[in-house]
């Protein structure tokens, strides 16, 4: 199944993407995106952490995602 | 029901008498301002200008959960919570908390959970520029 990425933050820098669309098996946790993450962009690797948001909500790791989610990354916020 | 929140990303100024005017109201004893700014330095090094850049819908979402459980823990009457997005120079306005209540101590608290808050949900990021680089605040690659 499709989704769309959509990174942030010191994570476009890792990447060098904004947003990409994905191809994904189907029943894919939020966890197990993660890993698929850090091995697709061994870079992300050198946070401490990233959330996940799917369709503009923090996700838990527990999460399964469907086809057409729009998830982003989100590194460590910094506002105010 | 009369809109007791506003909640605002921009990329131009922001203006604190729109803040003001939008929570000022009879009924209240006193408004609560909190006003980031951008300072000069972070552990002694010179700062040149920050960088904001957010996750616009979703930045909005989380503000407007903020506001809303402001309004429901606390005993105030209305609150405004605005961010400004781009380049930022030092002095520069980032964000403007305004919060008015009957009495102050609860506008107060309104204003610290809120910012507090902020800093800990709101998809916004800063990367900070140096004479000689730049490097994005709270990660540590």
């Amino acid at each position: 199944m499709k989704i769309q990425l959509l990174f942030f933050g010191i994570t476009t820098d890792l990447t060098g993407e904004n947003s990409i669309n994905f191809e994904l098996n189907t029943d894919i946790t939020v966890q197990d995106l993660k890993e698929v993450l850090m091995q697709k962009f061994p870079k992300l690797k050198n946070m401490h952490q990233f959330a996940i948001a799917v369709n503009e909500e923090y996700a838990e790791d527990t999460l399964t995602l469907k086809e057409n989610d729009v998830v982003a990354i989100i590194p460590p916020v910094s506002g105010g | 029901m009369e809109n007791k929140t506003s909640v605002k990303i921009t990329s131009d100024t922001l203006n604190l008498q729109e803040c003001y005017n939008f929570v000022q109201d009879a009924a209240c004893g006193g408004i609560a301002l909190f006003i980031g700014t951008v300072r000069n330095a972070t552990q002694n090094k010179e700062v040149t200008l920050l960088d904001f850049s957010g996750y616009e819908p979703m930045a909005i979402k989380e503000m407007q959960k903020i506001a809303d459980t402001a309004l429901v823990k606390f005993a105030i009457h209305k609150i405004a919570i605005h961010h400004a997005i781009g380049e930022l120079k030092i002095g520069d306005i980032p964000v403007i908390i305004a919060v008015s209540s009957a009495h102050r101590k609860a506008a107060f608290e309104a204003c610290e959970f809120a910012i507090d808050t902020l800093k800990e949900t709101v998809p916004i990021w800063k990367k900070e520029h140096f004479e000689d680089g730049e490097v994005w605040v709270n990660t540590h690659p």
